[in-house]
């Protein structure tokens, strides 16, 4: 059973981040949107934690918001996904359910 | 895929419409189904026809209401979250004596019922919140 | 046609401060008759929904925290917190109120359904769920 977790807060504004990553199986994906993006930044407290679940998980973040919030590429993490809406709607359809995490 | 659309949030002050709305269009140009879009908590206040945001700001109401001439969706306003915050159509008047009625076209009031009814029938259930 | 789905409402606020823990609980109470496989889920915040001994008399807001204890008579099977989520707030199961379930055809009781899972109990239940209210 693989999920889409989907966080849309920032993980220095609430704990949601953390929650999406201690409550989801391995194979399962997160999605950040939003606010949620500032988790995909290097150099951040939240770094190593969002890291840790790259480790069996895949993550992603949406393009729009990282563009609108100026993080740029070279500021993203290494190997998160970025996706646009048409992407976000693809990663629904690929995984078992969607579980939003606000 | 059949999809059922939940947005917890109002106009202007969260981004969760602005989400679930450009995520209901991807969803409707690939050609997937969304069998409904609920409105809850302040959700609700998306039908209001009664917006008047600035000329260069985006037209949250109105997108909502084109999508759902566009592709006849299904907007729903939660009837009990939609008499807490003062969203009235002409049956919510009559009933509970307001003079008034605020819904935008193409949304409807109806019950929680149509939530679950849209997490049974749907493929999947995605919400949008804060 | 009618379709048994798992159904799993996640909690995540506390009560009062927003109006999301009641209003959740209505969809809840509108979901009973709809016949679905029911659990709750609180954690975070939402593990203080179940504390039992709220007194709304000086706050002028509708108690809503009795309804909790009806939940046995609503469909839900299952009220599950979040172990570390209590923990950090310095709860424990016996600063939680009990809600007593039975199945009236079966005749089968619990006494009480609200149970603390660990986190690794909490990523199983949701995974296994089928959709999940946030």
């Amino acid at each position: 059973m693989a999920d889409l977790h989907t966080v849309n807060k920032s993980p220095f504004e609430k704990s949601s981040l953390e929650t999406a990553i201690k409550c989801s199986l391995a194979g399962s994906s997160i999605l950040l949107i939003e606010d949620g993006v500032y988790g995909a930044t290097k150099g951040t407290v939240a770094e190593d934690m969002v890291k840790g679940a790259m480790g069996d998980r895949k993550v992603y973040a949406l393009k729009s918001d990282l563009m609108a919030r100026a993080i740029k590429d070279d500021r993203i993490i290494d190997g998160i996904e970025i996706v646009d809406y048409a992407g976000f709607v693809d990663l629904v359809e690929a995984t078992d359910k969607v579980q939003a995490w606000l | 895929m059949k999809l059922a659309v939940q947005v917890n949030e109002g106009p202007y002050q969260h981004q969760a419409t602005d989400s679930a709305y450009h995520f209901t269009k991807a969803a409707l140009e690939k050609g997937h189904e969304v069998f409904r879009v609920f409105f809850y908590h302040d959700g609700v206040l998306n039908g209001t026809r009664l917006t008047t945001p600035p000329q260069d700001d985006r037209n949250i109401v109105n997108r909502w209401v084109e999508l759902g001439e566009k592709y006849d969706l299904d907007l729903v306003l939660c009837v009990a979250a939609a008499q807490r915050r003062g969203l009235v159509d002409d049956g919510e008047a009559e009933r509970n004596g307001k003079d008034a009625t605020n819904i935008a076209p193409r949304f409807r009031i109806s019950g929680l019922g149509q939530l679950i009814e849209a997490a049974i029938q749907s493929d999947r259930l995605v919400v949008f919140g804060d | 046609m009618s379709e048994v789905k798992k159904f799993m409402y996640l909690n995540r606020r506390a009560p009062y401060g927003t109006i999301y823990a009641w209003e959740s609980l209505e969809v809840i109470l509108i979901g009973a008759a709809f016949d679905q496989e029911v659990s709750l889920m609180c954690m975070d915040d939402g593990v203080y929904q179940l504390v039992k001994g709220s007194d709304t008399s000086e706050s002028d807001m509708k108690n809503f925290m009795p309804t909790f204890r009806t939940l046995g008579d609503y469909g839900v099977r299952h009220m599950y917190v979040d172990k570390d989520s209590l923990e950090a707030r310095g709860l424990t199961q016996d600063d939680l109120i009990e809600v007593a379930w039975e199945d009236y055809e079966t005749e089968e009781e619990v006494d009480n359904i609200v149970e603390i899972v660990d986190a690794d109990q909490v990523a199983k239940l949701m995974a296994e769920s089928e959709v999940v209210f946030s």
